[in-house]
């Protein structure tokens, strides 16, 4: 099965080719629809063979190169178009394909009637080549070519509904948006391989890798390299300054920001901190750049999703904020806790947004949280699903989201310290306030829509049957990573399993210093009863008191319209970049530069020869004699000359 | 061997073809029309010949065809081909037909004239990319320059005069440099090695022991004269108005394959003939090179005209060649060659959409447009395809040879210093800045124009027989690039292997 991972690209690939150049004429939704779903459960069960396979063999070799053909040979450059089958790659391929798989089920329910709907499943199954081959490649390059693919793909999917509004613009603004800031992070991500291939002579992952565990380079080369890789990551996985395109990436449907906004491709950027871990952590700096970047963007968008009242913007935000989370663990040094939160996260948020998707369907698309409540006795299913997936992402014992917010921030004590384990609890404790009040608000308290006009109700089965699948594994997923403390080493079978991955760059940071169980349990006790208190007053408010939220936003007016308008960082780099970039090429770099400057100095010079040419034509008489005349005073002016300088 | 005629017969075709189109009378439109189409492809049939015949490993000029000229000053008739001509000349007898088959409905207009012109062109093209002698390469430089004059002034726009005419003028102004540089050069090869000579491969020995202070003129010239036709900043000016002005075929060969000429000068003539000086002006020159990819960019971000703002794109992947080129690393002039090509194809690609819609509506503002997806969808799609090649989407052509400058540049010894690279990949955000927002004004959004339900219909088949074939080029270059890399790796190692024994060792 290894060796057949070509084809968990291969497939997507032909339905995408298939739907996308025939969908238009075999227009049957149920053909399309399984063409585009059938090509990823094939996949994933390569995948999972795969997966199996790997595990079979002994821990020194599960890692497995496929080789495909030469990509691009230059000079020193040898890039091949290869895949790495490794236990992140599966991992991660699991992930892409399993996950992705349910979600391209859920659509054929969510999208029907759709007039784009043979295109939807072509760029799905687009998105999902180009992020297996982000997963999967052996070398940068291969990743990079995944990871632009994955930008394309979220770009078309993002404004797959081109005509219609988004809040102030249009989706297809939102749209250009999400493709612009990736690209930003896209250009530090280049100079970052720039700087590996100067480096190491080489992209491969494994050459790269092994040369950077042993080559005596500098500290600070590492840094920048670090620095450029994380810049890259920011952009993909929407960290502070780049994360402003994510909650606009809404705009897409909603099964889009199921699958490509919360379950896979915002991971990418941790994805690839954690494939290059040891530069990372040769790189202490860097490390705790990504640390503290990952912390303040976690408690930043938990503050934001507080206040928000659309259902996708709450989840985008909270989403924002867990993948701060897990670049706080990969800035520790946990890389396999990020990993497992990846995962775990992508079960239960990629579950929230489908729920979403199956209340905003069965509410005629209103997406206000204000205009919903009472509707558990409507959708019972969609109720039950979500509400399993938010005691998830609240961190309730028992359930996924616990065991990987857990590992995430007894890390950060651990190896951060105090003041990272406290901003961490106080998000999740924020993640549970918010969460509920969203269950709170959507399903509980009075029925707040408009009884004429919406009728509420549950999904067909294609929707809730993946519903039901990811609550599932939103409360067992996190039995393959139990906490250490309470079950010895091997109770984690997650790290042990990506444990080789990250051996060299866990000998270079040499971690966990001396910590007793007692602060674990500790810790665990606090951060748990601070999210159930959380979790205790959000039902408490807005399931039976909402006057207690409107006194404290008003009381508070300022700080919640800060939160409302989410900092204002939106508009601040309308004002500070965009506006000055685009009237400064306008207003000076067109119309002045090379309108006025440069055409002028040309058009003068052409009117100079033309006027000069003028004066100069007047000589030309026609007459013999003038011309005589002329040559003998030119003469005569020589000999002057030469006698004079004699 | 006869064989090594092929060339001459490559030019013949076009030559031959085009003096027979005057024998045409002029209301046959349609019978000119398949005859220059056919006269094309016969051109593309021999050049594929070629192609196969060539030998990749071999890094000397092939095919080589001499017969002496003008006696008494050594000048001959001197073609030949090396990697790098070839896959310039694959790339014109490629586009010219495809480019003669999309002016099918917009030339009515004198359409013989207009098929002498574009065959006339033809040949001023092909001889650029095959003349190993230096006065015969300016002949068909100069020559070059007619038919062009032609198409932007009798078949263009508005102001196609004006354009015309500035188009002229700066080409006009460094060729005469560059004649002067040409006779000094001949002139002192003659006091060297005692005759006259314009034989390219004799001057390679030649150039680079000129003393250093007259080399830099020299190269001045020589360098002055190829950096206004690719163009590079602040020489560009004459590039948007002539594209704006020019109908769609003249856009189409002028961004094709015209301003390839004169980055192909520079790798064949400038870098290899006066070593010493181009490695002393790299930095000079990449700085511009990079002004021009960021500016470009952004003044393509502002345009309200969709021809100009492909036209401004254009001095923006221009720079990137330039870039490239003056790195002088096997990897920068590697992706330059490569990222030549693709600029052809999809800048070619997008002059040819632009020129769809235009023929149609006859406008080109973009604020004309808006929501055209809801009425041609495949129009949409296949702009889509052109835009993600244009802006380096990874898997399609740009990328691949975006990334080779890049990479080679950053590592290179002749510019020893990474922010060159860094201010270059920077246009890498630029260029999806300017793309999409004219992509989401354009295509998406509700039809904003009444006037676009009625004259809006899709792609035909003919132009889609016309775009296919760039699309095929556009991601076989982005999947297996090693086809066309291989192609001009030996000649590309072989101009740094000049260069470097005589400056520095460009190998690392």
């Amino acid at each position: 099965m290894i060796n057949l991972i070509y084809l968990t690209t291969l497939l997507p690939l032909l339905g995408f080719l298939i739907n996308g150049l025939f969908g238009r004429k075999i227009k049957n939704e149920k053909v399309i629809g399984l063409i585009g779903s059938a090509t990823i459960g094939i996949s994933f069960l390569i995948v999972l063979g795969a997966f199996i396979q790997t595990l079979g063999l002994p821990i020194e070799e599960r890692s497995n190169t496929v080789n495909l053909f030469p990509w691009l040979n230059v000079g020193g450059l040898q890039i091949k178009f290869a895949y790495l089958v490794d236990q992140l790659s599966l991992t991660m391929s699991l992930i892409v394909t399993g996950v992705g798989f349910l979600i391209h089920v859920y659509s054929i329910g969510y999208m029907r009637g759709d007039k784009g709907f043979w295109r939807f499943f072509a760029y799905l199954n687009l998105f999902i080549f180009a992020m297996m081959n982000l997963v999967l490649g052996d070398n940068f390059v291969v990743l990079f070519l995944g990871w632009e693919g994955v930008g394309l793909c979220s770009y078309l999917l993002i404004g797959f509904w081109y005509d219609r509004k988004f809040e102030k613009g249009t989706t297809s603004q939102a749209a250009k948006k999400a493709f612009v800031v990736n690209r930003i992070g896209d250009f530090g991500f280049l100079l970052g391989m720039f700087l590996i291939f100067m480096t190491f002579d080489s992209l491969n992952f494994k050459e790269v890798f092994a040369r950077a565990a042993s080559f005596p380079v500098a500290e600070s080369t590492f840094g920048l390299i670090a620095l450029f890789l994380f810049i890259g990551a920011t952009g993909k996985s929407a960290q502070i300054p780049l994360f402003v395109w994510l909650p606009d990436a809404m705009a897409g449907p909603t099964p889009v920001s199921a699958l490509i906004h919360a379950a896979t491709m915002v991971t990418a950027g941790v994805y690839m901190v954690s494939r290059a871990s040891i530069i990372f952590a040769s790189a202490p700096v860097i490390m705790t750049v990504v640390a503290v970047v990952g912390l303040l963007t976690a408690l930043m968008a938990a503050s934001i999703g507080l206040v928000q009242n659309d259902i996708k913007k709450v989840l985008a935000y909270s989403t924002v904020s867990q993948l701060g989370y897990m670049f706080l663990a990969a800035g520790v040094g946990a890389f396999s806790a990020s990993i497992f939160h990846v995962m775990t996260h992508a079960f239960f948020k990629a579950l929230l947004f489908l729920g979403a998707g199956s209340v905003i369907h069965g509410m005629y698309d209103e997406q206000n949280i204000q205009k919903y409540g009472g509707l558990k006795k409507y959708m019972p299913k969609t109720f039950l699903t979500f509400f399993i997936a938010t005691l998830a992402i609240s961190g309730v014992p028992g359930l996924s989201g616990f065991f990987s917010k857990d590992e995430i921030l007894w890390s950060a004590y651990a190896n951060g310290g105090f003041v990272f384990w406290l901003i961490g609890a106080i998000t999740a404790m924020l993640t549970a306030f918010y969460m509920f009040r969203l269950v709170s608000l959507t399903f509980y308290g009075k029925e707040r829509f408009d009884h004429h006009n919406v009728h509420p109700h549950e999904s067909p089965a294609l929707m809730t049957v993946p519903l039901i699948i990811l609550a599932v594994l939103s409360v067992v997923g996190g039995y393959i990573g139990l906490p250490k403390v309470f079950f010895g080493e091997h109770g984690n079978l997650f790290e042990g399993w990506l444990e080789p991955i990250y051996a060299p760059a866990m000998n270079k940071l040499s971690l966990y210093g001396e910590h007793t169980h007692l602060e674990e349990i500790l810790l665990m006790t606090v951060s748990v009863a601070a999210a159930l208190s959380a979790i205790f007053f959000a039902l408490h408010v807005y399931r039976k008191n909402p006057q207690i939220a409107e006194n404290i936003s008003n009381k508070f007016k300022g700080f919640y319209n800060l939160l409302l308008n989410k900092y204002f960082v939106d508009e601040a780099y309308e004002a500070a970049v965009v506006q000055p970039i685009q009237k400064g090429s306008e207003k000076f770099l067109w119309k002045i530069f090379d309108v006025k400057f440069i055409d002028g100095i040309v058009n003068g010079v052409a009117s100079l020869v033309e006027n000069s040419s003028g004066v100069i034509r007047k000589i030309q008489t026609g007459i013999a004699q003038s011309y005589a005349l002329i040559m003998m005073a030119g003469i005569a002016l020589v000999l002057l000359w030469l006698i004079l300088s004699l | 061997m006869d064989q090594n005629l092929l060339l001459t017969y490559l030019l013949l075709t076009p030559i031959i073809g085009s003096v027979l189109v005057l024998f045409f009378k002029q209301e046959q439109k349609q019978l000119i029309r398949w005859f220059g189409l056919a006269i094309s492809l016969i051109a593309f049939v021999i050049s594929l010949i070629i192609y196969f015949g060539f030998d990749q490993t071999n890094s000397q000029f092939q095919f080589i065809h001499q017969v002496t000229w003008i006696k008494s000053l050594n000048i001959s008739y001197h073609v030949g081909v090396d990697g790098i001509s070839l896959l310039l000349v694959l790339l014109t007898t490629f586009l010219t037909p495809l480019t003669l088959l999309s002016t099918w409905k917009a030339i009515e207009k004198n359409v013989k004239m207009f098929t002498f012109s574009m065959l006339f062109l033809e040949v001023g093209m092909l001889g650029v990319f095959i003349s190993l002698d230096i006065f015969l390469f300016y002949i068909f430089w100069e020559a070059m320059l007619i038919p062009m004059y032609f198409i932007i002034g009798i078949w263009g726009g508005e102001r196609k005069i004006y354009a015309a005419v500035k188009f002229f003028i700066f080409t006009m102004f460094g060729s005469l440099l560059m004649l002067v540089a040409i006779i000094w050069l001949a002139v002192y090869a003659s006091s060297l090695l005692g005759h006259f000579t314009t034989n390219l491969i004799e001057l390679y020995k030649v150039g680079p022991t000129i003393p250093h202070e007259i080399q830099s003129w020299m190269f001045g010239a020589f360098f002055l004269s190829f950096a206004i036709k690719v163009p590079l900043f602040p020489l560009h000016t004459w590039l948007p108005d002539a594209h704006v002005e020019a109908p769609t075929a003249g856009s189409v060969i002028l961004a094709g394959v015209l301003l390839k000429m004169g980055t192909y000068g520079l790798i064949r003539f400038c870098l290899p003939l006066f070593p010493q000086s181009a490695v002393n002006f790299a930095p000079v020159i990449s700085v511009l090179a990079v002004i021009g990819i960021i500016y470009g960019a952004l003044v393509s971000m502002v345009q309200t005209d969709m021809k100009k703002l492909v036209a401004y794109s254009s001095v923006s992947h221009l720079g990137f060649v330039v870039l490239g080129i003056f790195a002088m690393t096997v990897e920068s002039v590697q992706g330059a060659v490569i990222q030549m090509v693709n600029h052809g194809l999809s800048t070619g690609a997008l002059f040819l959409l632009v020129g769809v819609l235009y023929e149609r509506t006859h406008h080109r503002e973009i604020s004309f447009y808006g929501g055209i997806a809801k009425l041609v969808p495949l129009y949409s799609t296949v702009l889509m395809i052109a835009m993600l090649s244009s802006i380096g989407l990874p898997g399609l052509n740009g990328f691949i040879g975006e990334f080779l400058i890049l990479i080679g540049s950053f590592k290179s010894a002749v510019l020893n210093s990474w922010w060159f690279t860094i201010f270059a990949a920077s246009g890498v955000i630029f260029a999806a800045v300017y793309m999409l927002w004219m992509y989401q004004r354009v295509v998406f959004g509700e039809v904003k124009n009444e006037e676009l339900k009625h004259e809006l219909t899709d792609m035909n088949l003919r132009e889609m027989i016309v775009i296919v074939p760039i699309f095929i080029f556009i991601i076989w270059i982005g999947v297996y690039p090693s086809t066309f890399l291989k192609l001009t790796e030996a000649s590309t190692q072989s101009i740094l292997q000049q260069v470097g024994s005589y400056t520095i060792n460009l190998f690392k």
